[in-house]
Protein backbone atom coordinates (compact mmCIF):
# COMPACT_ATOMS: atom_id res chain seq x y z
CA UNK A 1 0.00 0.00 0.00
CA UNK A 2 1.32 3.27 -0.45
CA UNK A 3 1.61 6.39 1.69
CA UNK A 4 -0.92 8.14 -0.37
CA UNK A 5 -3.23 5.39 0.40
CA UNK A 6 -2.45 5.65 4.32
CA UNK A 7 -3.07 9.40 4.24
CA UNK A 8 -6.45 8.94 2.70
CA UNK A 9 -7.26 6.28 4.67
CA UNK A 10 -6.67 8.18 8.10
CA UNK A 11 -7.79 11.47 6.74
CA UNK A 12 -4.08 12.37 7.34
CA UNK A 13 -1.89 15.52 6.58
CA UNK A 14 1.27 15.27 5.19
CA UNK A 15 3.78 17.41 7.44
CA UNK A 16 6.75 16.58 5.25
CA UNK A 17 8.21 14.57 2.68
CA UNK A 18 5.15 15.03 -0.11
CA UNK A 19 7.62 13.87 -2.60
CA UNK A 20 7.97 10.30 -1.08
CA UNK A 21 4.03 9.52 -1.34
CA UNK A 22 4.39 6.39 -3.68
CA UNK A 23 6.46 4.76 -1.46
CA UNK A 24 5.07 1.06 -0.65
CA UNK A 25 4.68 0.32 2.99
CA UNK A 26 4.79 -3.44 3.85
CA UNK A 27 4.21 -3.46 7.84
CA UNK A 28 3.54 -1.26 10.50
CA UNK A 29 5.00 -1.10 14.32
CA UNK A 30 2.65 0.84 16.78
CA UNK A 31 4.28 2.24 20.30
CA UNK A 32 4.98 5.37 22.12
CA UNK A 33 8.34 3.61 23.64
CA UNK A 34 11.28 4.76 21.82
CA UNK A 35 13.55 1.98 23.11
CA UNK A 36 10.49 -0.12 22.12
CA UNK A 37 10.85 0.53 18.20
CA UNK A 38 15.21 0.99 18.77
CA UNK A 39 15.27 -2.91 18.75
CA UNK A 40 13.70 -3.38 15.47
CA UNK A 41 15.71 -4.95 13.00
CA UNK A 42 14.74 -4.85 9.24
CA UNK A 43 12.87 -1.92 9.03
CA UNK A 44 12.53 -2.04 5.04
CA UNK A 45 9.38 -0.20 4.04
CA UNK A 46 7.87 0.04 8.06
CA UNK A 47 5.82 2.71 8.85
CA UNK A 48 6.00 3.76 12.42
CA UNK A 49 2.49 4.18 14.50
CA UNK A 50 3.02 6.80 17.81
CA UNK A 51 1.44 9.26 20.07
CA UNK A 52 4.47 10.18 20.71
CA UNK A 53 5.18 13.40 19.14
CA UNK A 54 8.29 14.93 20.26
CA UNK A 55 12.27 15.48 18.55
CA UNK A 56 13.17 12.17 20.41
CA UNK A 57 10.59 10.18 18.04
CA UNK A 58 12.19 12.18 15.25
CA UNK A 59 15.42 10.84 16.58
CA UNK A 60 14.41 7.52 17.01
CA UNK A 61 13.41 7.25 13.59
CA UNK A 62 16.81 8.58 12.49
CA UNK A 63 18.97 6.39 14.74
CA UNK A 64 16.79 2.90 13.80
CA UNK A 65 16.44 4.45 9.93
CA UNK A 66 12.59 4.19 9.70
CA UNK A 67 11.99 6.28 6.99
CA UNK A 68 7.91 6.78 7.14
CA UNK A 69 5.89 7.91 10.37
CA UNK A 70 2.52 8.43 11.18
CA UNK A 71 1.81 9.97 14.80
CA UNK A 72 -1.47 9.77 15.53
CA UNK A 73 -4.35 11.58 17.88
CA UNK A 74 -3.09 14.94 16.28
CA UNK A 75 -0.61 15.60 18.12
CA UNK A 76 0.70 18.94 17.00
CA UNK A 77 4.60 18.66 15.57
CA UNK A 78 6.97 21.56 15.84
CA UNK A 79 9.24 23.48 13.20
CA UNK A 80 12.07 21.71 14.94
CA UNK A 81 10.94 18.30 14.56
CA UNK A 82 9.65 19.00 10.73
CA UNK A 83 13.41 20.20 9.86
CA UNK A 84 15.02 16.77 11.85
CA UNK A 85 12.59 14.96 9.94
CA UNK A 86 13.23 16.55 6.70
CA UNK A 87 17.27 16.90 6.83
CA UNK A 88 16.48 12.71 7.01
CA UNK A 89 14.76 12.33 3.97
CA UNK A 90 11.39 10.75 6.07
CA UNK A 91 7.73 11.08 5.53
CA UNK A 92 5.54 12.13 8.69
CA UNK A 93 1.87 12.01 8.21
CA UNK A 94 -0.09 13.48 11.57
CA UNK A 95 -3.75 12.25 11.93
CA UNK A 96 -6.33 12.81 14.04
CA UNK A 97 -7.46 9.55 14.56
CA UNK A 98 -6.36 7.73 17.98
CA UNK A 99 -4.24 4.92 17.77
CA UNK A 100 -6.55 2.21 18.05
CA UNK A 101 -8.82 3.68 15.28
CA UNK A 102 -5.68 4.11 13.24
CA UNK A 103 -4.27 0.81 13.85
CA UNK A 104 -7.72 -0.99 12.76
CA UNK A 105 -7.87 0.97 9.48
CA UNK A 106 -4.83 0.08 8.43
CA UNK A 107 -4.76 -3.29 9.77
CA UNK A 108 -8.37 -4.02 8.19
CA UNK A 109 -7.06 -2.49 4.83
CA UNK A 110 -4.26 -5.72 4.56
CA UNK A 111 -1.18 -4.03 6.45
CA UNK A 112 0.00 -6.64 8.46
CA UNK A 113 1.90 -6.18 11.70
CA UNK A 114 5.76 -6.68 11.66
CA UNK A 115 6.10 -9.00 14.25
CA UNK B 1 40.96 9.98 15.41
CA UNK B 2 39.04 11.02 18.78
CA UNK B 3 35.85 13.11 18.87
CA UNK B 4 34.62 14.64 22.20
CA UNK B 5 30.98 15.60 22.71
CA UNK B 6 29.54 16.78 25.58
CA UNK B 7 25.82 16.03 27.07
CA UNK B 8 23.73 18.08 29.96
CA UNK B 9 20.89 16.13 32.16
CA UNK B 10 17.61 16.80 31.37
CA UNK B 11 18.52 18.54 28.03
CA UNK B 12 16.02 16.76 25.83
CA UNK B 13 16.11 18.89 23.01
CA UNK B 14 19.88 18.07 22.22
CA UNK B 15 19.38 14.09 23.31
CA UNK B 16 20.77 12.65 20.29
CA UNK B 17 22.60 15.28 18.68
CA UNK B 18 25.99 13.52 19.25
CA UNK B 19 24.75 9.73 18.11
CA UNK B 20 23.63 11.59 14.83
CA UNK B 21 26.97 13.35 14.22
CA UNK B 22 28.41 9.37 14.77
CA UNK B 23 26.17 8.46 12.26
CA UNK B 24 26.59 11.09 9.54
CA UNK B 25 30.76 10.24 9.98
CA UNK B 26 30.11 6.48 9.72
CA UNK B 27 27.99 6.85 6.73
CA UNK B 28 30.49 9.02 5.28
CA UNK B 29 33.59 6.86 5.68
CA UNK B 30 31.13 4.04 4.39
CA UNK B 31 30.71 1.48 7.06
CA UNK B 32 27.94 -0.84 6.08
CA UNK B 33 24.46 0.30 6.73
CA UNK B 34 23.99 -2.71 9.55
CA UNK B 35 26.76 -1.45 11.36
CA UNK B 36 25.93 2.10 11.37
CA UNK B 37 22.72 1.52 12.57
CA UNK B 38 23.62 -0.82 15.56
CA UNK B 39 26.34 1.16 16.55
CA UNK B 40 24.06 4.87 16.44
CA UNK B 41 21.35 2.54 18.18
CA UNK B 42 23.49 1.65 21.11
CA UNK B 43 24.85 5.13 21.49
CA UNK B 44 21.63 6.83 21.47
CA UNK B 45 20.33 4.74 24.30
CA UNK B 46 23.62 5.44 26.35
CA UNK B 47 23.33 9.12 25.39
CA UNK B 48 19.38 9.51 26.31
CA UNK B 49 20.66 7.46 29.87
CA UNK B 50 22.68 10.41 30.48
CA UNK B 51 20.49 13.08 29.86
CA UNK B 52 17.36 10.72 31.54
CA UNK B 53 19.65 9.49 34.67
CA UNK B 54 23.12 11.49 35.07
CA UNK B 55 23.93 15.25 35.56
CA UNK B 56 26.30 15.51 32.65
CA UNK B 57 28.63 13.60 30.61
CA UNK B 58 31.20 12.86 28.09
CA UNK B 59 31.02 10.70 25.07
CA UNK B 60 34.75 10.20 23.44
CA UNK B 61 34.64 8.40 20.03
CA UNK B 62 37.71 6.83 19.10
CA UNK B 63 37.56 5.85 15.43
CA UNK B 64 39.72 3.21 14.17
CA UNK B 65 40.76 1.75 10.82
CA UNK B 66 38.36 -1.29 11.62
CA UNK B 67 36.43 -0.19 14.90
CA UNK B 68 34.58 1.99 16.93
CA UNK B 69 35.02 2.48 20.08
CA UNK B 70 32.94 4.88 22.45
CA UNK B 71 33.36 5.88 26.12
CA UNK B 72 30.37 7.61 27.88
CA UNK B 73 31.60 8.65 30.70
CA UNK B 74 28.97 11.04 33.26
CA UNK B 75 28.77 12.55 36.65
CA UNK B 76 24.83 10.99 38.41
CA UNK B 77 23.77 9.24 40.73
CA UNK B 78 25.92 5.41 39.56
CA UNK B 79 23.97 2.21 39.35
CA UNK B 80 23.90 0.41 42.55
CA UNK B 81 23.24 -2.93 41.00
CA UNK B 82 24.26 -3.11 37.22
CA UNK B 83 23.16 -6.44 36.91
CA UNK B 84 19.66 -6.02 37.58
CA UNK B 85 19.84 -2.54 35.97
CA UNK B 86 20.97 -4.68 32.39
CA UNK B 87 17.43 -6.90 33.25
CA UNK B 88 14.28 -6.20 30.68
CA UNK B 89 11.89 -4.03 31.92
CA UNK B 90 13.82 -2.47 35.31
CA UNK B 91 13.77 1.35 35.27
CA UNK B 92 13.65 4.49 37.53
CA UNK B 93 13.15 7.05 35.27
CA UNK B 94 10.92 10.18 36.24
CA UNK B 95 7.61 11.21 35.39
CA UNK B 96 9.56 13.72 32.95
CA UNK B 97 11.61 10.62 31.04
CA UNK B 98 8.22 8.61 30.36
CA UNK B 99 6.76 11.55 28.45
CA UNK B 100 9.96 12.03 26.40
CA UNK B 101 9.15 8.17 25.03
CA UNK B 102 11.33 6.73 27.32
CA UNK B 103 11.69 4.57 30.82
CA UNK B 104 10.79 1.38 29.22
CA UNK B 105 13.93 -0.13 31.01
CA UNK B 106 14.89 -1.33 27.56
CA UNK B 107 18.00 0.98 27.11
CA UNK B 108 20.68 -0.97 28.39
CA UNK B 109 19.17 -4.87 27.37
CA UNK B 110 19.64 -2.78 23.50
CA UNK B 111 23.24 -1.17 24.29
CA UNK B 112 24.37 -4.96 24.84
CA UNK B 113 22.05 -6.41 22.07
CA UNK B 114 24.32 -4.04 19.14
CA UNK B 115 27.59 -3.93 20.49
CA UNK B 116 30.48 -6.63 20.00
CA UNK B 117 32.37 -5.41 23.30
CA UNK B 118 30.34 -3.80 26.31
CA UNK B 119 31.95 -2.78 29.56
CA UNK B 120 29.84 -1.00 32.32
CA UNK B 121 31.24 0.72 35.76
CA UNK B 122 29.44 2.46 37.89
CA UNK B 123 29.92 4.18 41.48
CA UNK B 124 27.42 5.40 43.43
CA UNK B 125 26.94 9.29 44.25
CA UNK B 126 29.60 9.33 41.59
CA UNK B 127 28.88 8.22 38.16
CA UNK B 128 29.15 5.90 35.25
CA UNK B 129 31.17 4.79 32.57
CA UNK B 130 30.15 2.86 29.78
CA UNK B 131 32.20 1.90 26.88
CA UNK B 132 31.96 0.02 23.99
CA UNK B 133 33.36 -1.60 20.88
CA UNK B 134 31.74 -2.38 17.54
CA UNK B 135 33.66 -3.92 14.53
CA UNK B 136 33.21 -3.03 11.30
CA UNK B 137 33.35 -6.44 9.47
N1 LIG C 1 23.95 6.76 33.08
C1 LIG C 1 23.17 6.32 34.09
N2 LIG C 1 23.27 6.88 35.33
C2 LIG C 1 22.51 6.44 36.34
N3 LIG C 1 21.61 5.45 36.23
C3 LIG C 1 21.47 4.85 35.05
C4 LIG C 1 22.23 5.25 33.90
N4 LIG C 1 21.89 4.46 32.86
C5 LIG C 1 20.96 3.62 33.34
N5 LIG C 1 20.70 3.83 34.64
C6 LIG C 1 19.77 3.09 35.51
O1 LIG C 1 19.49 1.83 34.91
C7 LIG C 1 18.08 1.73 34.64
C8 LIG C 1 17.86 0.93 33.37
O2 LIG C 1 18.39 1.65 32.24
P1 LIG C 1 17.77 1.37 30.80
O3 LIG C 1 18.43 2.25 29.84
O4 LIG C 1 17.80 -0.09 30.54
O5 LIG C 1 16.24 1.77 30.99
P2 LIG C 1 15.58 3.21 31.09
O6 LIG C 1 16.56 4.26 30.70
O7 LIG C 1 14.97 3.36 32.44
O8 LIG C 1 14.41 3.10 30.01
P3 LIG C 1 14.61 2.99 28.40
O9 LIG C 1 16.07 2.96 28.14
O10 LIG C 1 13.91 1.75 28.00
O11 LIG C 1 13.96 4.19 27.85
C9 LIG C 1 17.59 3.16 34.61
O12 LIG C 1 16.21 3.30 34.85
C10 LIG C 1 18.43 3.80 35.70
O13 LIG C 1 17.95 3.45 36.97
MG1 LIG D 1 17.61 4.05 28.90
Amino acid sequence: MTLKEIKDLVQGEIICGEDYLDQQIECVFASDLMSDVLTLKDVNNLLLLTGLSNLQSIRTCEMSDISFLLIVRGKEVTEEMKELAEDNDMVVIRTEYSMYKTSGILYNAGLPAVY
Amino acid sequence: MNFVYHVEGGDFTNAGSTSSQVKRMLKKIGVSPEIVKKTVVALYEAEVNIVAHAYRGDITVDLEEDHIKIVLADEGPGIPDIDRAMQKGYSTASQKVREMGFGAGMGLPNIKNNSDSLNITSEVGKGTTIELINYFQ
